[in-house]
């Protein structure tokens, strides 16, 4: 018995777009992203694998591709190359990245700092993106690549819009569980506080500490203006946390505090107390 | 907070509780104010010199051998007035600077 999603890639292969005339050759799909599907293809001039992406549906829509063009950063697949199809469709060849999808990288212990460093990293290329005038609407951890050696890619920026377009579109595009509200609606308002409230919705399922989850909390406010007014002031209450200090989304009690104090000075706690142990014990002796 | 002001404070904590235990020597518990000043004191210089150490020197060994170094040297000025309480000088005194110079290098700013 051969499994939906195998058949779907059967039947996508059979109808694999004809590459004839363009450098690459494809090899297999790698997924369905938004606007397209993504073939591993083989660049036969720089004999290397590339991630294919054949725009499907709106032939003229060149808007990934333009975006990624423009946002060179580490954090952001890169576009290598852009052309036409003898079928008239669009294409571009990206970096192949190799390693997990978050989702999937989640799912393995990894403990809550490193997810966390993960999650900043997410932040740091959104930021960028955002500085670039970019949102991409589209965050989810099926969006994000752990590469092999801990590099973290945001992908899929098939819907991201220029802010100034995005504010005037009310086209719902996205990912329910991960979509803010006025995205949800189709507003005609939805800026970069969309992204942050993905980010949120991420962040809640990366640790259930009270902070953390304080965070995402008010990054998911239902309310742009009461989410965190920046991707920037969303990592830094991460950073805060992670580097033991008070999170501005979580009020504190005296427990909460004394606990993280304890946390964050863990070792010298303890080898005051050794100390005070050992001169306890000098005395004790010189008693005796 | 700086690796600097974190030594210090850690210098001095431990140099006050340092202090302190003189009131179990019943010999000296009339100079326990001093005692307990001095002692903090140098615990404070301590923390100063090898909290600025571990700004410049990025090094866990190196970092603790200079703290028990710089808490010694001071332990031997305080000996050098105070002959025959080694044990009771040296000990506690080098300790302290090898806590300090330890904390100093794995705090994380």
């Amino acid at each position: 018995m051969i499994s939906e999603p195998a058949l779907d890639r059967l039947s996508a292969m059979f109808r694999a777009p004809d590459v004839a005339g363009t450098r690459y050759e494809l090899v297999s799909i790698l997924g369905r992203g938004g606007m397209g599907i993504v073939y591993l293809a083989r660049d036969t001039v720089l004999d290397r694998e590339v991630a294919l992406k054949i725009v499907e549906g709106s032939a003229g829509d060149t808007n990934e591709a333009r975006i990624l063009a423009r946002l060179e950063h580490p954090g952001i697949v890169p576009v290598h190359d852009f052309g036409q199809l003898p079928d008239g469709r669009l294409f571009y060849a990206m970096k192949r990245v190799r390693g997990d999808r978050l989702d999937r990288w989640m799912a393995a212990p990894h403990d809550l700092p490193e997810r966390l460093g993960v999650f900043l990293r997410v932040c740091d290329a959104v930021a960028f993106a955002h500085a670039h005038g970019v949102i991409h609407r589209d965050l989810k951890p099926e969006n994000v690549m752990v590469g092999e050696f801990g590099e973290v890619l945001v992908l899929d920026w098939g819907v991201a819009r220029q802010m100034q377009i995005a504010e005037c579109k009310l086209q719902i595009v996205g990912t329910a569980e991960f979509m803010a509200p006025e995205q949800a609606r189709g507003d005609a308002t939805v800026d970069h506080r969309a992204d942050v409230y993905a980010l949120g919705a991420m962040l809640e399922s990366f640790g259930e500490v009270i902070p953390v989850l304080a965070i995402a909390r008010k990054a998911r406010s239902a309310d742009p203006g009461a989410r965190y007014q920046s991707v920037q002031a969303l990592a830094a209450d991460v950073s805060r946390y992670l580097a033991g200090r008070a999170v501005e989304a979580h009020r504190e009690t005296v427990v909460d505090r004394l606990a993280r104090f304890e946390r964050r000075y863990r070792l010298p706690i303890l080898l005051v107390l050794t100390y005070l142990a050992v001169r306890a014990l000098m005395l004790w002796f010189v008693r005796v | 907070m700086k690796k600097v002001m974190f030594a210090t404070l850690l210098g001095g904590f431990l140099g006050v509780f340092d202090g302190l235990t003189a009131l179990f020597t019943p010999e000296v518990r009339d100079q326990i104010v001093g005692i307990v000043i001095g002692s903090t004191v140098k615990g404070l210089v301590t923390g100063v010199i090898v909290g600025f150490f571990a700004t410049k020197v990025h090094s866990l060994v190196l970092g603790t051998l200079f703290g028990l170094a710089v808490g010694a040297f001071f332990a031997y000025l305080i000996l050098l007035g105070n002959p025959g309480h080694t044990l009771n000088i040296m000990l506690p005194g080098s300790l302290v600077g090898l806590i300090v110079g330890y904390t100093a290098q794995t705090h994380q700013t």
